[in-house]
Parts: structure tokens; sequence; C-alpha cells
């Protein structure tokens, strides 16, 4: 459980600790914007930017644009960053760089909530199935902190994860059970499948609610960064570590809560993004934000455009693209030793 | 490591495990009678029929799985790991899906079961022992690395070939998935008698591998040194594993928790570490649990579906459990 020894001390660059947004990455910013700006032309229905420009198009084309394209971009920008900063998020307060919302169970249990929402009030608006969805999956996420600590803490790094994984697939085993029993395998199946096909104005505007998750983590970077160091150091320095800890693993269980109920499931950028920005720029949450939430927004958009092209014009659902190109650096970053296990 | 429920009290006599892998045979016979023969109606000769090809199939797999699942762990050392939670379920219904997008739907529709059977083993074999060259090579990797690896490959090759099915012509792939994806309620007969040879010779080959066996659970350098050929060993065991792992999948599809069940399970009642007791324990107790469980499921419950599911959440929990105990040694 000592992999994580955050580097706070010493800057890694001659930029000085804590400036997050420097002029690389606003480079990175203009960068995906571009990529947002393609993202608006691809799909089905044949939109054209010279159209716009020249005022030439259809009202048809501009109400196109305005209620699908546009909402369906925004919406991927705010989840991919979303889960890229509640993974990051997740292996600070956890101390394990293994560890994401989807490998831990709290998405799983979110998913619970989804169910119990169908069950029992399927006719209430999507705000209450979201709340209900993050009671669970708050509940879920202290059920994987408990039987973390019922580990050893001189117990192997991975040990956490895989702890996390099985929980994850006793949850997901549980929720499939009782949709078998009552016919809702199918509704719970298009819940939990990560798919920006279904993304509207009017259906999509939950999603700004995770904007404000990121500017709270922004706020409290420093105190996160703090707690990371472990129970004893945080106190030692005056963190109040409990209130700290739970704040943000309410955070993490709420974003993820919002991104299932509004676009499903979307696997390895929690994972993957933060530890390739960790090995690239050290370990420091207020440098690594604005990086993490920029990569983990371009991470999701080249996999939902993948995801719009390989197969046009039939969509392949993001999160099977996302698992596969992510899985693939996670097995990569494991099985070269990138990422110590030690 | 045993728990105090395996070694009874000195007062009561222990026994023997001959007599334990008989107690073990009978439930195995007692679930397949009431998966045979209760809630007998209509057509008999029909009903017999058709339960009578499932409980072979359920038999084949069960063992299958069980002695599988013994000879991998002791050769890699590992009881966290099982053939299953390698990835191999996932990489023969990848490579299937692959056949089907390279071969094309007709054409593969034409060729027939069992030379589609045959090539899908070969790539599989192929392929596994590449796998195995990577997770097991030269690089002397922890045992937790090795499952975590093996669990996201596994993941990736579900999402791999749930992008193949997206990707084939959707109403074709529907009758395909129809003929060649096997599952617990479409069980395939086509290749029943082709597997219960393979699973018979197999079984057979690790049963006359037991001594070996038995030496490598004192570990690596200990076995080497008393004139195991681990290197060849290691591989041989894991290439006849692979081919049992073929075999399930193309029966039942994916169970992916059974082998550590019955496994961990076998270990504890088998009285004795010996794999002339264990390997067969592991066996029949795969044949209960699949049977048992489907006896249970569906004739007394009228839930045919779902037993895949049931040993997934049994399956994860055993696995936590383990995990734990693992790290707490």
């Amino acid at each position: 459980m000592t992999s994580l020894t955050p580097d706070v001390a010493k800057p890694a660059t001659a930029t000085p600790a804590g400036r997050p947004l420097t002029g690389g990455w606003f480079g990175g910013l203009a960068a995906l914007l571009m990529l947002a700006g393609v993202s608006l032309f691809v799909g089905v229905a044949d939109l054209s930017p010279l159209d716009f420009l020249s005022g030439n198009a259809t009202d048809r084309q501009w109400l196109n644009l305005l209620a699908s394209r546009i909402p369906r971009t925004v919406a991927v920008l705010l989840a991919g960053a979303s889960l890229a900063l509640s993974g990051l998020l997740m292996q600070l307060l956890v101390r394990n760089r293994f560890v994401e919302p989807g490998t831990v169970g709290t998405s799983e249990s979110a998913g619970v909530g989804i169910l119990i929402a169908i069950m029992v009030f399927p006719s209430a608006p999507l705000v209450v199935k979201m709340l209900i969805a993050i009671v669970t999956a708050l509940i879920g996420t202290a059920l994987f902190l408990r039987l973390v600590r019922s580990l050893p803490p001189r117990a192997p790094v991975v040990a956490v994860p895989l702890v996390g994984i099985m929980l994850a697939g006793v949850i997901a085993a549980g929720t499939t059970f009782v949709a078998y029993r009552f016919n809702l395998m199918q509704s719970i199946g298009i819940w939990m499948q990560g798919d920006f096909s279904g993304v509207l104005r009017g259906r999509y505007e939950l999603l700004w609610l995770l904007a404000i998750m990121g500017v709270l983590l922004w706020i409290f970077a420093d105190r996160f960064t703090l707690a990371s160091l472990g129970e004893d150091h945080a106190r030692a320095l005056g963190l109040s570590y409990k209130a700290t800890l739970n704040l943000g693993l309410a955070l993490v269980a709420a974003s993820s809560a919002i991104t299932l109920v509004v676009v499903g499931g979307i696997g390895f950028v929690g994972l993957v993004v933060p530890n390739l920005i960790t090995l690239w720029r050290g370990d420091n949450l207020r440098r690594n934000i604005g990086w993490t939430a920029l990569a983990g927004a371009g991470f999701v958009l080249v996999c939902d455009l993948l995801s719009r092209t390989l197969n046009a014009p039939y969509e392949i659902p993001v999160g099977t693209v996302s698992g596969v190109l992510g899985g693939v650096v996670f097995l990569a970053l494991l099985l070269t030793g990138r990422m110590r296990t030690q | 490591m045993t728990a105090p429920t395996i070694a009874p009290p000195a007062t009561r006599p222990r026994l023997t495990p001959n007599k334990r892998l008989a107690i073990g045979l009978g439930i195995c016979l007692l679930a397949a009678g009431v998966f045979m023969f209760v809630n007998l109606s209509g057509n008999l000769g029909f009903v017999l029929e058709l339960r009578g090809r499932k409980l072979a199939a359920m038999v084949l797999v069960g063992w299958a799985t069980g002695v599988a699942t013994v000879a991998f762990q002791t050769v890699t050392n590992n009881r966290l790991l099982t053939p299953s939670i390698m990835g191999l379920d996932a990489l023969y219904i990848f490579i299937q899906s692959v056949l089907v997008l390279v071969l094309g739907v007709a054409l593969v529709g034409k060729v027939g079961t069992y030379p589609m059977f045959f090539l899908n083993v070969g790539l599989m074999l192929l392929a596994a022992s590449a796998l195995t060259t990577v997770l097991f090579g030269k690089r002397s990797r922890s045992v937790y690395v090795v499952v975590l690896a093996g669990l996201v490959l596994g993941a990736v090759l579900r999402s791999l070939s749930s992008l193949i099915a997206r990707v084939l012509d959707p109403s074709s792939f529907m009758v395909l998935q129809d003929n060649l994806f096997a599952s617990f309620t479409a069980v395939n007969p086509e290749l029943i008698w082709l597997c219960a040879v393979i699973v018979a010779l197999a079984s057979w080959y690790l049963y006359s591998m037991r001594s070996t066996l038995d030496v490598l659970t004192l570990g690596k350098d200990a076995a080497v040194s008393l004139g195991v050929p681990y290197q060849r060993t290691l591989r041989r065991v894991l290439l006849v594993a692979t081919l049992l792992v073929c075999v399930s999948t193309a029966l039942v599809g994916p169970i992916t928790f059974l082998g550590l069940i019955v496994a961990a399970i076998a270990y504890e009642i088998s009285g004795t570490g010996r794999h002339a007791a264990t390997l067969p324990m592991a066996g029949l107790l795969g044949v209960a649990v699949l049977v048992g469980g489907q006896a249970i499921l569906e004739q007394l419950l009228g839930q045919a579906t779902v037993l895949a599911v049931v040993i997934e959440f049994v399956g994860g929990i055993a696995f936590i459990w383990l995990v734990i105990r693992k790290a707490s040694s």
C-alpha cells in the first residue's frame, strides 16, 4: 500500500508546483477544441462547415447541429474529463494507482440504484433516478473501502484492484440476477452500456453537474493531495482527514452515478488517462488536474469518433471502443512494468 | 491453511481420500437423478433425450473444468488464477468471432461444425501458447499481476468480440450466434461425442502426470532440483488446460468462476494434497455444482437461465475471500 509516494516536495520541472494551466496546456486545449470541431461534422446526416459559414444551411441542418451534434460533443467532453478526474481522485484517496470507479464497484453500485429506480419508481424523472444511483454508488464505494481495510497494510498493491474488480463482478451478477427475474435485462443493459447516440438537446443537461464537480475538485485539490499522504501524515499537517476523504469519495460516487445515468458505463478512462499523465508529469494533483481533464475528454472524444465511423452508418457503443483501446493501453502499462506493482 | 472444519476432532475417524471421492460421486449421481427425473411430464422420450443431452454436456464441462483448473493451478503455483480467469474463455469466443468475420457467414455455414471446431481449437492452442510465453516467460511476475493482466485481457477480448459482432451484418450474425455460441440453455449437441473423447484423453494424460504434479506443489525450485523438467511440464499442462477450455466453451459457453470455486473446495475436502485425489475430486465437484445447480434452478425453481450468474456471484465472493486470506498469510 506504500506505492504512492507523491513527490510534492520537489517540483519535477522548472514550472513552479501548483500551476495547473501552462502554455502547453492551452496548446492542448486548442487541439482538443479542433477535434471537437471535427466531431460536430462527423455522422450520418450530411453536415458541412462550409454550408453553415456561407449561410446555405437548411433549417433541417441547423436543427441537426444544434439539437444533436453540439449536445453530443459537449456531453463527450464533459463525461470524458469527469471520468478521468474521478479516476485520479480515487487513486489519490485510496493510495493505489490501480483503482477507478469502474474497477471498484462504484459504477456497478450506481447500476443497482438504476435497477431499483426502474423497478420501484418506473415513471420517476431522470433526476430522481440519478439521486438513487448516487446513494447506491456511495454505499458501494464504502463497501469497497471496508473490504480494502481488511487487507493487511503490507498486502501487494495489485491485491486492491483485484478485490475491487471482483466486488464489481459480484454486484453486477446480483443486478443481472434480479433483472432476469423481473424481465428487465434489456432495460438495464441499455442503461449500463456506454453510448452517446441517445444524447440530444434536453436529454444531457444533467451532465453540466459534472463541471461543478470539477470545480469542487479544483478548490479542494491541495487537501486531497495532503490526504493522499496517508492518515497519520495528513493529520499531523492539520487536515481533517475523515472529512476530506468523505468529501472526495462523495465527489467520485456522484460523478460516476451522473455519467452512468446519462450516458452509461465507459471503462478504463479513469485508469489509463491519470496514469499516463502521472508517468509523464509526476505526481501532483493540482498540476495534473488540467491535463488529466483535457486528456480524458480527448480520449473519450477519439473513442466516440471511432464508434461513429468504424461501422458507419451504424454506431458501435463507445463503451466497447474504450474497453478495447483503454484495456490495451492498460495491459501494456502493466506488463512492461511501467506501473510499479511493488 | 486447513480451516477448523476440515480437520475433524480426533475422536471422529478421518475419512480416507477414496471414501471422500466415493461420497462426491454419490452426490453427482444424486444431482443427475434429480436433474433427469424430477418434474417429468409430457412426451417422456423427448424430455429424457433433451435432458440427457444437457446432462452429458454439463458432466463433460464440469469435469473438464475441475481437472484442468487443479493441474493449471499446480503448474503455475497460483491458486487465484484459473484458465478462465486468465481470459482463455474470452479468447475462444474472440477467435470464433474473428473466424466468422474473416471467412464470412456463408462459408462458415457451409464448412460445418467439426472443421470449424478444429480450426478454432488449433488457433486457440497457438494463441494460448503465445499468451503463456508473455505471462509466464522470462520476466517473473507476481501472482497478482498475472491475475490482474488476465482479467483485463478477458475484458478486452470480450469488448473486441462484441465490436466484431457489431461490424457483422446483424441478421446473419444472429443466425450464427444461435449455431455457434453455446450457453446453458442452448447446449451444442453436435460436438458432445468429440468432446467426450477429448476430455477422456486429457484427463487420462493429466492423471498419468499426477506424481510430477505432486512434486511441483513443493515449488518450482524444489521440483527442478528433484528432476522435474519444469518448462516442459508447464507447457504441456497449459496446452491440455487450453484444450479443455475449448471443449467447455464450445459446449456451454464461458463460465468464469466455476474452476476457481471447485478447485478451492477440492483442496479443502480431499483430505490430502495428492493429485490422485484432488484431480478427480475437483472434477466431481465441477459436475456436482453444474448438474446440482441446474437441477435446483431449472427443475425446482423454474429459473433455467441464471446458473452462470449464480456461479459468478458465488465465485466473486470466493475470490475476494481467497485474495484477502492469501494477502494476510
